[in-house]
């Protein structure tokens, strides 16, 4: 018996100009998803696949013609006949811009290479702005035995905050508190995690692009210097405690697991997980005397 | 959602206060108390967040009780609207006027901005210094604290103050001009009389001031008599459509600040699909040196009542908000009164007037956020959330206040729609200019004889409005205007010509902005002037976007080597920089305040050649 299968409603192909190549994509498609698909390297920042775009980094700005101001291209729609320039003079300058204004008042350098490489590729001179420029350090949190915050390194991308929200976790443990350059995350009145609605899913680290989120033992083997990404294994691998079949990534650095995370792009976890699969390792490492 | 609230009961006060506006919690999962059937039954989650809008509301009645807002009261209010203590904290600490650690119950705000500056705030602010220590700290009988606040919209009466008393009896008022003495008898325990009627400049040819002194603003019937609702009846006639093509025809544009043309808002939410539509009335005037919304809400509330119900027929909302700040006690009052009694003569409600169709107001107040006044930052300070502004599009016509198409129109805009009402379209754009239909007010403040409120024809020259306000003091030069407030730019002496006219101060590189007109001479200490707009802009960016949150923090540490470097290398590296910083605020920026961030700084090193730029 044949049977009909509701495949959605058919989405119309648009066409935009980008750095005057014409292309042809799906209505709905954002800027940056567009940029990507031929091949135009675009900085982010803030945006992550699965989580809501909330175009507060301004670091992938695009110009459109006809727009008054630059637009974000991670939240921003295609629509037919859009002329963008990807690399003009005012682009450049923003996200240049941007970098220099977030590494002169962030501690970025645990943001990995790509970041590095768009500092170097947009002439990002943070110390422009002078020995006594404001700055976000801090001493860093340690209030539990899963994961520290160095807020010192945090860009404020609003991600942990989505992630233990209503785009992940639902928790809704941290929020931005504040206003302006004192903008920050925390609890309710800053109290310690073990106080708060947080249940350490610990999906706040696997959003967090700069490091200021960690595991407390990447945290203790970087104090340590024992920390080499260099000599780590990564093992997928399928989450043993519920039904739900979670995959696992596990990071093992001298046949012991440092991390865990959950690939992004995986149809169950979107790459978050829940405290078991996240921390809840210790076991299959245990050594010392059987009993 | 799981709340967790672990920081101890509220005070007896602060549950008085959160039941008083909210009415008693009807089990344990809205905060009440343990009943039996709650074991059984769990109820009330999607109606209580259907109340999340009321947290601002909520977070005033505590903190006008009790003086501030404490962990208890925060998480009380958090279970009776089902909100994560988290999030509602995020929200508490975003608004400046909201106090999370325990204050004494009587604070005296102190107004330090552009205006004041020009008539003795610094001086007067050292002394209070002197006197009862640093601003923010208690004095010495913990009893009264007093704080710099940024402009109170008061500055035709400068140096101002505005004074809070929490309790049962909570009370505010306004002190202006203030002197040391009578801030000091204040903070001592003494409350101010009432106000002194405000200072009226004559005026010729008026249109939105013309009822001014004349009807009484807290009398419906004084307002009937003043010919007030003509122009609701007018519009019921014609009916929505005509009602649009008028305002259209007649070319008005929005006297916010962005000057949109309000006859296409109206036509774009009148037809969007999505329903219901909101009416938002912007009553958040927030600029440095602008207090035209004020003057028109304290004295002609009726006048902004009714255009804000002839916009609401015309594009088919039943429900609007008029969002004023805090620091308007007074035309919160009247307007709050003049809605009342507009009720009560079925000129809101379910049959407006006769016409069928129903419309109601309520009222919001602000918490002392300059970026609420921006529309979206505004959607969101009514939806109980931090004041962050989004991005556009999709813009407010379409998706708005609650994620429905909103129609947002200034106080001023909606005064001028009564206008095109009872006199037609055609007779309307009689006056002003072929581009600037109307008359426009400015406040005109700083170093003239008379400042206050003046009513002009666009297109006016800027020489003639500051004659109209009495001038220079004798004897002195002129220095500079700012036209716009902080978000303006700076004039001078050679184009003083210029007409104030949407399109004529648009040819100079200058804005009309809010209409806020400040004028300094040459005993004016502009130097203190930019680092006060510098401050201004760190203090109240929202922090959401990079550009602005970082920006504005560079851009004053820049101005500040700008001003002290002698080092004349050095100093053209810092320009170069700040004109750098300039410019990714302009672009890249999420709203209007970034965006404006730098303008009224760079104008004045241009303009006036200050630190030796060219």
């Amino acid at each position: 018996m044949a049977s009909g299968v509701f495949v959605g409603l058919p989405r119309r192909m648009v066409t935009v100009n980008i750095d005057g190549e014409d292309v042809q994509v799906t209505e709905g498609t954002t800027l940056l998803e567009a940029c990507r698909g031929i091949n135009i390297d675009t900085p982010t920042l803030c945006q992550l696949e699965n989580l809501t775009p909330v175009n507060v980094c301004r670091v992938c700005v695009v110009e459109v013609e006809g727009s008054r101001v630059l637009v974000p291209a991670c939240s921003r729609k295609v629509e037919a006949g859009m002329k963008v320039h990807t690399d003009s003079d005012r682009v450049r300058h923003s996200r240049r811009m941007v970098l220099e204004m977030l590494a002169s008042s962030v501690d970025m350098s645990l943001c990995g290479p790509q970041v590095q490489g768009w500092m170097s590729q947009y002439g990002a001179e943070p110390q422009r702005f002078g020995s006594g420029a404001a700055t976000v350090a801090q001493p860093v949190k340690i209030d539990n035995d899963l994961y520290v915050r160095d807020y010192s390194r945090c860009i404020l991308c609003y991600k942990c905050v989505e992630a233990c929200g209503v785009d992940a976790q639902n928790t809704f443990a941290i929020g931005v508190a504040g206003r302006g350059f004192d903008a920050h995350i925390s609890t309710e009145f800053t109290v310690e995690l073990p106080e708060s609605a947080c249940v350490y899913c610990g999906n706040c680290i696997g959003v967090c692009p700069t490091g200021a989120l960690m595991f407390k033992s990447e945290y203790d083997m970087r104090q340590a210097g024992t920390w080499d990404e260099s000599q780590q294994r990564v093992t997928e691998t399928v989450c043993p405690y519920c039904g739900v079949g979670c995959m696992l990534e596990l990071h093992v650095q001298d046949n012991s697991i440092v991390k865990v995370t959950s690939p992004l792009d995986h149809s169950v976890t979107a790459g978050h997980l829940c405290v078991k699969g996240r921390f809840g390792f210790q076991f299959v490492q245990r050594r010392g005397p059987s009993r | 959602m799981d709340i967790r609230t672990t920081g101890g009961p509220p005070t007896t006060e602060e549950v008085a206060a959160i039941d008083g506006f909210l009415g008693a919690p009807e089990s344990l999962w809205e905060g009440g108390a343990r009943v039996e059937q709650d074991d059984h039954l769990a109820y009330g989650g999607r109606a209580a967040r259907s109340r999340r809008h009321l947290l601002l509301p909520v977070l005033h009645a505590v903190q006008d009780r009790a003086g501030w807002v404490s962990r208890g009261a925060l998480e009380y209010a958090c279970r009776r609207l089902s909100i994560p203590p988290a999030d509602a904290y995020g929200v508490a600490s975003f608004y400046a006027r909201f106090a999370l650690e325990e204050r004494p119950p009587l604070a005296v705000h102190v107004c330090d901005d552009i205006a004041c500056k020009c008539a003795g705030a610094d001086a007067l602010c050292d002394a209070l210094e002197k006197g009862f220590g640093p601003a923010g700290a208690p004095d010495a009988a913990g009893s009264a604290a007093w704080y710099r606040s940024p402009c109170l919209g008061l500055c035709d009466r400068a140096p101002a103050a505005l004074i809070e008393r929490a309790g049962k009896h909570h009370a505010e008022a306004r002190v202006a001009p203030a002197t040391y003495e009578s801030l000091s008898a204040i903070l001592g325990g003494e409350w101010p009389d009432s106000e002194t009627s405000m200072h009226l400049p004559p005026r010729k040819e008026s249109r939105l001031l013309r009822r001014i002194g004349v009807a009484d603003p807290e009398s419906i019937e004084s307002y009937l008599q003043a010919a007030g609702y003509t122009a609701l009846r007018r519009a019921i006639e014609l009916g929505p459509e005509s009602v649009i093509r008028e305002v259209t025809d007649a070319k008005l544009l929005g006297r916010g600040g962005a000057a949109f043309p309000t006859g296409r808002k109206w036509d774009a939410v009148a037809k969007a699909p999505a329903r219901p539509h909101y009416m938002v009335c912007n009553a958040d005037e927030s600029e440095p040196g602008t207090f035209k919304d004020r003057v028109l809400m304290e004295s002609d509330p009726f006048a902004v009542v009714e255009g804000m119900t002839i916009a609401a027929l015309a594009t088919g909302c039943e429900q609007g908000y008029l969002y004023v700040r805090t620091e308007y006690p007074l035309a919160r009052e009247r307007i709050e009164n003049a809605i009342e009694q507009a009720r009560a003569k079925a000129f809101l409600g379910a049959d407006v007037a006769g016409s069928g169709m129903a419309f109601d107001i309520e009222v919001r107040r602000g918490a002392g956020a300059y970026i609420c006044g921006e529309e979206t930052a505004l959607f969101n300070s009514i939806e109980g959330k931090r004041g962050e502004p989004r991005n556009k599009p999709p813009f407010p016509v379409a998706v708005g206040l609650f994620g429905k198409p909103t129609l947002v129109n200034n106080v001023e805009t909606l005064a001028n729609v009564l206008e095109i009402l009872k006199h037609g379209s055609g007779e309307f754009a009689t006056v002003g200019t072929p581009e600037s239909a109307g008359t426009r007010l400015f406040c005109v403040s700083g170093h003239v004889r008379s400042p206050g409120l003046y009513e002009v024809p666009m297109g006016t020259p800027l020489r003639e409005l500051m004659q109209l306000a009495g001038g220079l003091r004798e004897g002195r030069t002129l220095r500079a205007v700012l036209l716009g407030g902080a978000a303006g730019s700076f004039v001078t002496e050679s184009q003083l010509d210029v007409p104030l006219s949407f399109e004529g101060t648009h040819a100079i590189g200058a804005t009309l902005g809010s209409g806020a007109v400040i004028v300094f001479d040459d005993t004016a200490d502009l130097e203190q002037v930019l680092l006060r707009i510098a401050r201004f802009f760190r203090d109240e960016s929202c922090g959401q976007c990079v550009p602005c949150r970082v920006g504005t923090v560079r851009q004053e540490e820049a101005l500040k080597r700008i001003l002290s470097e002698r080092n004349q290398s050095l100093r053209e590296m810092d320009i170069a920089l700040l004109s750098d910083i300039a410019r990714v605020m302009r672009d890249a920026s999420i709203c209007g305040l970034g965006q404006t961030a730098a303008s009224a700084i760079g104008s004045a090193l241009i303009q006036l050649k200050i630190a030796g730029v060219n």
